[in-house]
């Protein structure tokens, strides 16, 4: 029972348990509770007690006074408000995105590794975080978008049936393994780029962390299922070209979020779903199907990441717009000297779409990849006219874009 | 141009992280206009003798390096000054530790066996332990009961824990009766898992005693030791900038030095015959 003369110094009892086993713990949250002006008592039963609480009171910067009580000695243990290693701590927003000010326009360096909504003790270690702007790495529904990504995992094991018998001609089967070559080095590009923006930004932007890290993972397991299609029949993979790997360098060559974000997401991976599309309507064989239905939806997620922090940033900062655009030229202008899609990447898709090497067959596919091309580029054009590009510049902008598709 | 020569500061490199604590300390005091330096000595008793040599105006000395050089001031006519010490170096105290299930329960029952100490220098494992054995129990080691030292790094009077942590895990392992060990080490080793919670048990406590202090050698103008001093003491935990340095250190803040905590010390180093009266060793197993 506690009397009111008690209340104003609580009492405990740690009984037998000792400081080799815990026994600071019931000190330690007795004394947080204490109300300014109070002080705590305590008393114990384990041998040595008294020499461990007053050596742990004094680590902790608390004054042990010792009085004499019915019952034995008890310890007065004053909190001393002068040790306030948490007085200048720093607020570090809070953890629910939805809530005021919950993310900060700008990161602090020494909020570090702190959960967000963390308090973190002055004096803690800068990080160099480069990307530690809202307005440059944000998105509104990352969160959603990581969400969907989690629930949307696909274990290529079980989701792919890899026994599906099927057999296809010398020349189509090269060609299937053409295309997953390509897709390979694309997809290694995909992985590469947000994987360094991820070692750059803040963790406070822990949505665009996550979202950027399960991207990382989708392009992982993608190019573990392009690999496995390719050696399906026995092969090792095909041809890279200089051109297709300069078209790729100049993503990682790019330092800015949101310029790349442009270039790979809407551009490149906004590409790579309409091609993914296009081996799931007609690739020769189901099991290249299935594969291309799955990486499809996965990039779609990375496109509409993409779509979404530049509607963020653009809403606040227009003139981004015609830095994308200079992108883009300079891109081209940069790629203009290579031969863009190789001619193998090229033939081998009519051939896929083709499915055998006759006149009537070749027809058949040469035309498919033609809309194909046009699909890709309408695909562009409708994203960059979602950017608030005039119709004029994204019709032309959409032209420009690397004749690698990527 | 002139140069202000610094004030040099002895410390013994017991860790590695002696040279962070030091370099921090520097460059505050020189941040506040007071320049300092600093010698690392790799035993206290090399340290003691450089302030008699004039080697250094101050010397944060153990408490068994603080007994040394008052024995040798005394003996020399001379004087040193217990400056500053940490407010975790005052009051200390050793615990005795037995197995929980060890029919030991008090002094007495300690008359033939194996007790634990750490390493031969060590003030608070080894020197006022033997001295409470003797003193209030009335027990002598290799004659009541038999010692077993842990040794590790002679010369820097037990700052090195490692003998206290080898003997705990003796204890443990069944290979000796009893140890000693500081208390603060005694939560410490139930922290890291060395002694298994509740496995153990206190049986006996030393009286209280002081640790560290920082002393100023002898014929140091009073001027900077004052300023030395007050600088030092405004050392502030709640100021983030310094609080790594002072946790590194081991301190919440610094408390003015003082002379009267080391007299169960004192007794010990003459009864177990580690100095004599003018601060030379006599100890003949002592290495450093």
């Amino acid at each position: 029972m506690t009397t009111k003369a008690e209340s104003s110094s609580p009492l405990i009892d740690i009984e037998s348990l000792g400081f080799d086993a815990g026994a600071h713990l019931l000190v330690r949250h007795a004394l947080d509770a204490l109300r300014p002006g109070q002080s705590l008592r305590v008393v114990g039963a384990a041998p040595g007690w008294e020499v461990m609480l007053e050596h742990w009171c004094r680590g902790q910067g608390h004054l042990v006074l010792w009085q004499a009580g019915e019952g034995g000695r008890f310890a007065v243990i004053d909190r001393d408000h002068r040790y306030g290693r948490w007085r200048d701590a720093q607020q570090t927003g809070h953890s629910d995105p939805l809530v005021a000010e919950a993310v900060a326009p700008c990161a602090s360096p020494a909020w570090g590794l702190a959960a967000r909504g963390a308090q973190v003790e002055a004096g803690s270690p800068e990080f160099a975080f480069r990307l530690d702007q809202k307005r440059e790495v944000w998105s509104e529904n990352a969160a959603d978008l990581y969400a969907q990504a989690v629930a949307a995992q696909w274990n290529p094991d079980e989701a792919i049936d890899w026994s599906v018998p099927f057999e296809l001609p010398a020349p189509v089967e090269a060609a299937v393994v053409q295309i997953m070559t390509y897709l390979v080095e694309n997809e290694n590009a995909a992985l590469v780029v947000p994987a360094r923006f991820l070692g750059q930004l803040h963790p406070h932007y822990r949505e665009i962390q996550a979202a950027l890290a399960i991207q990382v993972a989708d392009e992982a397991r993608h190019i573990e299922v392009f690999t496995r299609r390719i050696r399906h029949k026995g092969h090792e993979p095909a041809l890279s070209t200089a051109g297709g790997q300069a078209s790729l360098k100049t993503l990682l060559d790019e330092p800015d979020f949101s310029v790349a974000s442009f270039l790979l997401s809407v551009m490149g991976e906004g590409t790579f779903v309409t091609l993914l599309q296009f081996l799931q309507s007609h690739a020769p064989d189901r099991l290249t199907r299935q594969i291309a239905r799955l990486a499809a939806r996965d990039e779609a997620r990375h496109v509409a990441l993409g779509m979404s922090h530049l509607l963020y940033r653009l809403k606040s900062e227009p003139r981004l717009r015609s830095r994308l655009a200079h992108a883009v030229e300079q891109r081209h202008g940069a790629l203009e000297g290579t031969a863009g899609l190789n001619e193998e990447v090229f033939d081998a898709l009519i051939l896929i779409a083709a499915g055998e090497l006759t006149p009537a067959a070749v027809a058949r596919g040469y035309a498919k990849v033609q809309t194909l091309m046009r699909e890709m580029a309408d695909g562009r054009y409708t994203r960059l006219v979602r950017l608030g590009f005039g119709q004029a510049q994204a019709r032309q902008l959409a032209a420009l874009h690397t004749r690698n598709f990527m | 141009m002139s140069r202000i020569a610094p004030l040099m500061l002895g410390a013994v490199a017991y860790a590695p992280k002696v040279v962070t604590i030091w370099e921090g300390f520097k460059a505050w005091f020189a941040e506040r206009g007071l320049a300092i330096d600093y010698l690392l000595y790799s035993n206290y008793e090399t340290q003691v003798e450089a302030q008699f040599a004039g080697d250094i105006a101050f010397a944060w000395n153990s408490p068994l390096a603080w007994i040394r050089a008052s024995r040798i001031a005394r003996a020399r006519g001379e004087a040193v000054l217990p400056l500053a010490m940490r407010d975790a170096d005052r009051d200390l105290h050793s615990v005795l530790v037995v197995r929980s299930d060890s029919r030991v329960q008090a002094l007495a029952d300690l008359r033939g066996v194996t007790i634990g100490f750490g390493a031969i220098d060590s003030p608070q494992a080894t020197l006022i332990p033997l001295d409470h054995l003797r003193h209030e129990g009335g027990l002598v080691a290799g004659k009541d009961y038999q010692a077993r030292r842990f040794d590790v790094l002679g010369g820097k009077h037990g700052d090195h824990i490692g003998g206290e942590r080898d003997a705990a895990s003796a204890l443990v392992r069944g290979e000796i009766d009893a140890t000693w060990m500081i208390a603060g080490n005694y939560r410490a080793f139930a922290d890291e898992g060395t002694l298994p919670a509740g496995a153990s048990r206190i049986v006996a406590t030393t009286g209280a005693f002081d640790h560290c202090n920082m002393t100023v050698s002898p014929g140091v103008p009073q001027e900077a030791t004052q300023r030395f001093g007050d600088l030092l003491r405004s050392m502030d935990w709640n100021d983030a900038r310094v609080r790594p340095l002072l946790e590194l250190e081991g301190l919440r803040s610094w408390l003015p030095g003082r002379s009267n905590g080391y007299a169960l010390l004192e007794r010990a180093v003459t009864d177990e015959a580690f100095y004599d009266d003018q601060g030379r060793i006599v100890e003949p197993a002592y290495r450093y």
